[in-house]
Formats: C-alpha cells, structure tokens, sequence
C-alpha cells in the first residue's frame, strides 16, 4: 500500500505517527501503568527464553544425564531440578517455551489469516453468501474445541507440530472469522467507504485499502488473547498425551511427566505449571491494554 | 492559484444542447420486512453541460437517495426500480453493467459527500487519498499520480500543497478537508459534480469560501453540478435552477430568481418563511407544523396535505400533478389549478 503509514495508538486512543514513540514517551508509559511493564518484561523475557533456549540451557534437555541418580530436587547443580530420567528441567522449560509459544503463534497466526479472510468474504458479500458463510461458522463453533481436537488425534494418533499446529489453526478460526466479518460490516458503513466507492474504486481495492485496515484493529487485539488460549489448549492436550512427541516436550507435556510423582517430586509439575501461569497471564494483561488502547478505533476516531 | 490543469484522460466533452444528465421516473425504494419505503418515488429532471442546479428540502425528503442513485451506489434492501431512467452523457446507466458505471463513477461523474470529518480515511495521507483516484481511472504511475494530487490540492487553494499532501486527514480543519474532497472529486475532469449538502457540517464563513470555490471551479472547469442541500441562502447564491423536493418527489422546480418572486407550492412557501432575511430581524421565523410522514406511509393525495394550511378536500382525493406555471416554472400543487383558493390561509379561517 503506497504511503500506507504505521499508526501506533497512544494512551488516549488518538492515532500517533510512527516515530514519535521516544524513550522518555515509553518509559513514562511504563511508570503508569506497572501491570502492562511487568506483563511486557514477562513476555520479552520468555521470548528471549524461548529463542535463545539453545544457548541458555545449561544441559542438553533430552540427555540422561545419570542413570542412578533420579529426580533431584532444586540444586546448585539443577536450579530447578531433574525428572525421573534425571533430565534437567530448567533446560526442558526453555526448550518448552520455545515449543509451546511457537506452536500458538503459528497456529494464530494461521487462524487469524483464514478466519479474517472467511469472514471479510462474508460481512462484504452480505446476503446469502454473509447467511452461508456464517452458518458454517456457526456450526464449527457449537462442536467443543476439545472435542473436535480429541477426536482427531484418537483417529490420527501421534502428531508431528506441523500437524499440530495446523490442527489448532484450522479448529480456531470460526469465533475470529465472526469478529472479522462484525467489524468488516460496521466499518463498511463508514462514510469513507461510500466516498473511495464514489470515486470508482473496485470492491477488491475498497475492501483491502479501505476496510480491512480498519477491521484488523480488533482482530490484532483478539490474536493477541488468542494465543494465551492456545497455549492452554496445547498444554491441555499435552496432559492429555496428545501433544508433541518425546524427547521434545512442551510445558503441558511436563506437567503430564510430573503428575504421577507429585508428592515426592513437587518440582517437576509446579515450575512448568507457573511458567504456563504466568506467560498466559502476560498475554491476557498485553491484550487486555491493547483493547483499551484500541478501544475507540473499532469506529476510526474522526 | 494556476490555470485548470490539463485532464489526464483526454475526453470528449463538447457542449451541445442536448441534456448531460436526463433522470425520468426516478423511483428508489427500499423493501425492508414487507413495507416498502418509497424514498425516491418519480423524479424527472435534467441536467445541462455547465449548469448549476440546486436540489433542496429537508431531512428525509429524498434528496441524497437520489444523489446516491445517480452513481448507482444505493445498497440492499434499497433499490432502483424497474422503469427509471437515467441518462448521462447519452448512456442509460442502469443499463450498464457494474465495471461499466465503475468507470464513471468518481471520472464522468464525481461526488462531495456532506461529512468531511468522516469521508476521508483516517488512516492513509490526503494526497495518497486525491492520487488514488487518478491511479484507478488513469491507471497513473505512483509518482504522476502524486504530481497531479499536488496540483489538485493547489487548484482547491490549499496553501503550500507539495507539503500539505503528506498530512493526514485529522490535521487538516473542516474545511480544508471539504477541498481536499473536492479535490478528490475533480481529478479526472468529470462533467457532473454532485454536491451533497458540501457546507452543512462546516463553519458559516467557511461554508461562503466553499461555495465561492465551488462557483469558481464551475467557471473555470466548464462543470456541471447538481448542489443538494436544505438551505435556500445556498441555493440563491450559486445556482441558476432550483428543484424543490418533498415526500420522494420534485414538488416545484423554477429558475432560482422566479422561484424567490414567485413560489408556488405552500411547501416553498414555508421554506422561504423559514429563512432569516436581512431586514427582517424582528419579526419571528415561521416554521412549517409537522414533520415529514414516513416513506413507507405517504398520504394519499398531496403528500403535504397533512401539513398544508390551504388543503381542500381535492388534495386528499388527487395526486396533483406537475401543473405549469410558465413553460420554466411548474408545480405540484391544485392551487395553480384553482387560483381562486390561492388567498392568505388565514382567510379560509384554517379549513382542512
């Protein structure tokens, strides 16, 4: 899109020029509003974390590293312990956050391209194809996600990520698809809409340049939720022994491991269980400001 | 400000005598639930190259329905019915398919919509706006595009348009923002300008620097316009004709002066009583009684009886048609048919 400039949203919800966002701006920001700086600090840290799991481990996480000696409380030697394999676990997190966290971005990413373009398709259509298209959306969302995504593991068994991923992205698009084609609609009422129509603009160029600029406001707000959600739902399904094949492990997976041994080995269930807590914690408060920040542009402030 | 800047699409656009717009039986209804909402009900009129003509009444009377149906931009539940015609530029549009009035739209005939808070979009810069029109009718490169957005901006008046071009809408004031629609609206020449209520959102002083700039672009450009709005002092500054329009019809229609002289609908009658005048402060405005009835439930008869200090018992009975005044100058209304009951309401002592 030719000029096409990054709108950053300030506090008060009034569209700021990219570029005007300084350092005193940022850290005043912070100051404000602790709740949002520690979830971005939280958020950063187990990116970085998740990223960088190879450099930052002190142990290969997959590697027995003693036979004899098994599941070892928190030590100097392993700050958070071993597990009945004697893996170090702090390294198995990191590995963990990485598996986890890139697993659910991908897969909302995925949900998000597929439920936006389902639903644009629908709120811009209107009519019988709006009637369609949302019926079937209407369907998918009335199946219990869990449902859905248990009955296919029990038919397929085992599954690689990709499969994974593209399983939680193709079972999580509909609630996304319906919020896309809501806001499609109420921003096609804009009275700029009618005047790019006027000036001869294609309904494609319309609903690209003119309408889903506006309707991804809501949609980044709801991805950013999202992806806290599917971290649960992977775990979940981890637990359940669904997940990602071993020696690979996400945090689920870990908790699942630490189940059966919880009151001798209380550590190898609680570290994964608060790395989950808080990281989907940290999500839901970034996506939480980010509504309110955004919450004025649902309709583009004039 | 430079002279008119060369079109980038050569056209064809001779001045003849015959109409550029020629609108018959204009009928746009909207079915909604079983009613069906006659917004537009019957509207005929014509447009000439170069002219101005002025469109008013007030909210709900039709107006912008017919401005939307002229560019074929009237959504579901609305509708063009079957037995309109418009004719522009000797083309029946509604015969054209949707790639075809596509093409005119915003090129042939172009629009200034009455909000410019909101007709301008938030996100992209107002001189990427103007150069998205000449980028989809002229398939320009980026760059001339560009060129000639800043020469657009220049033409409307906006001081220093090589800079200004990169603003974005919410940094430019109301009026600054009408020309950059209308800017937008002129790019590529076009013959017809329709003009929907252009000054009402705006300031009183700035509503008379648009209209000035529209007078003065209608000069230079040759244009024609079709300038709706509710307000008389409006229409008597720029227009040469004036079609006054009540309940989804054209209910008066006469050269602006004859029409000021001589009004012969009650319903121009009470918008001129309306209108504050110069000379006049102490008297009390009149207001017309009542509202306007509900497209879906118009009055049998003369859809203003309702609110007519002269109705008889024939307005109830029969639709008037458009009765001639002078061959310029008709009117919808029985009382040219029967000048005799044409006295001062007060007279009849207010018989319904």
């Amino acid at each position: 899109m030719p000029n096409a400039t990054p709108v950053s949203m300030a506090l008060d919800g009034a569209p700021v020029p990219a570029g005007s966002v300084s350092p005193g701006r940022i850290a005043s920001f912070l100051r404000r509003d602790p709740a949002f700086a520690a979830a971005a600090i939280t958020l950063f840290v187990v990116a970085v974390a998740g990223i960088l799991a190879p450099v930052l481990a002190p142990y290969d996480p997959a590697q027995l590293i003693d036979a004899s000696a098994r599941a070892q409380p928190p030590s100097a030697e392993h700050w958070l312990g071993t597990d009945p394999l004697n893996r170090d676990l702090l390294s198995r997190i990191l590995y963990g956050a990485r598996i986890s966290l890139g697993i659910s971005l991908v897969a909302v990413t995925l949900a998000t391209i597929v439920g936006t373009a389902w639903g644009a398709a629908a709120g811009y259509a209107g009519g019988w194809v709006d009637a369609l298209l949302m019926r079937i959306v209407d369907a998918g969302l009335a199946i219990p996600r869990i449902l859905l995504l248990l009955s296919v593991v029990a038919f397929w068994g085992r599954l690689t990520i990709p499969a994974i991923v593209l399983l939680l992205g193709m079972t999580g698009w509909f609630a996304a698809s319906r919020l896309a084609r809501d806001s499609v609609r109420a921003t096609r009422e804009q009275d700029f809409v009618l005047a790019a129509r006027a000036t001869g603009a294609s309904p494609a160029r319309v609903l690209v340049r003119h309408i889903l600029p506006h309707a991804m406001t809501p949609m980044l707000v709801a991805a950013t939720l999202g992806v806290g959600q599917v971290i649960v739902v992977e775990a979940g399904l981890s637990f359940l022994g669904y997940g990602v094949a071993p020696p690979a492990a996400t945090w689920g997976g870990l908790i699942r491991d630490g189940r059966e041994v919880i009151a001798t080995a209380w550590w190898m269930s609680v570290f994964p269980g608060l790395a989950l807590a808080i990281t989907v914690l940290a999500i839901n408060v970034l996506g939480d400001r980010l509504r309110a920040a955004m919450g004025g542009t649902q309709v583009p402030a004039p | 400000m430079t002279g008119p800047p060369p079109p980038l699409a050569p056209d064809a656009g001779e001045p003849t005598s015959a109409p550029l717009l020629r609108v018959q039986d204009l009928r746009t209804y909207f079915h909604v639930r079983g009613a069906v909402a006659r917004a537009v009900d019957g509207v005929s009129f014509d447009i000439r190259p170069g002219e101005t003509v002025g469109m008013v009444g007030e909210s709900g009377c039709g107006k912008s329905v017919t401005a939307l149906s002229l560019l074929r931009l009237v959504d579901p539940p609305g509708r063009i019915e079957p037995g309109s015609s418009i004719e522009f530029e000797g083309r029946n549009l509604l015969t054209l398919d949707e790639e075809g009035i596509r093409q005119l739209r915003g090129n042939r005939i172009a629009m200034v919509f009455q909000e410019p808070m909101t007709a301008l979009n938030p996100v992209f810069t107002i001189g990427d706006q103007v150069a998205e029109v000449a980028r989809v009718h002229a398939r320009a490169s980026r760059r001339a595009a560009w060129d000639r957005a800043v020469e657009m901006l220049n033409l409307v008046g906006i001081p220093d348009p090589r800079e200004r071009a990169k603003s974005y809408p919410h940094q430019l004031s109301g009026g600054m923002r009408q020309r950059v629609l209308i800017a937008m609206a002129l790019v590529m020449n076009p013959s017809l300008l329709i003009a929907d209520e252009p000054t009402t959102a705006l300031d009183v002083t700035i509503q008379a620097q648009i209209l000035e700039l529209l007078a003065e672009l209608q000069q230079r450009l040759g244009l024609a316009v079709l300038l709706i709005t509710h307000d008389l002092g409006v229409v008597a500054e720029v227009t040469s004709r004036v079609l006054v329009m009540y309940g989804g019809q054209i209910v008066e229609r006469a050269p602006v002066r004859e029409l000021f002289r001589n009004p012969r609908h009650p319903y121009t009658r009470g918008l001129l009583e309306a209108m504050p005048r110069m000379g006049r402060q102490r008297e009390r405005l009149t207001v017309i009684p009542g509202t306007v009835p509900p497209p879906t439930r118009w009055p049998s008869g003369c859809r203003f009886r309702d609110r007519c200090a002269w109705a008889w018992q024939r307005c109830a009975d029969e639709h008037p048609p458009e009765y001639f005044v002078t061959e310029q100058h008709n009117a919808r209304c029985h009382l040219v048919d029967e000048p005799a009951r044409d006295v001062a309401p007060a007279a009849l002592g207010g018989a319904r």
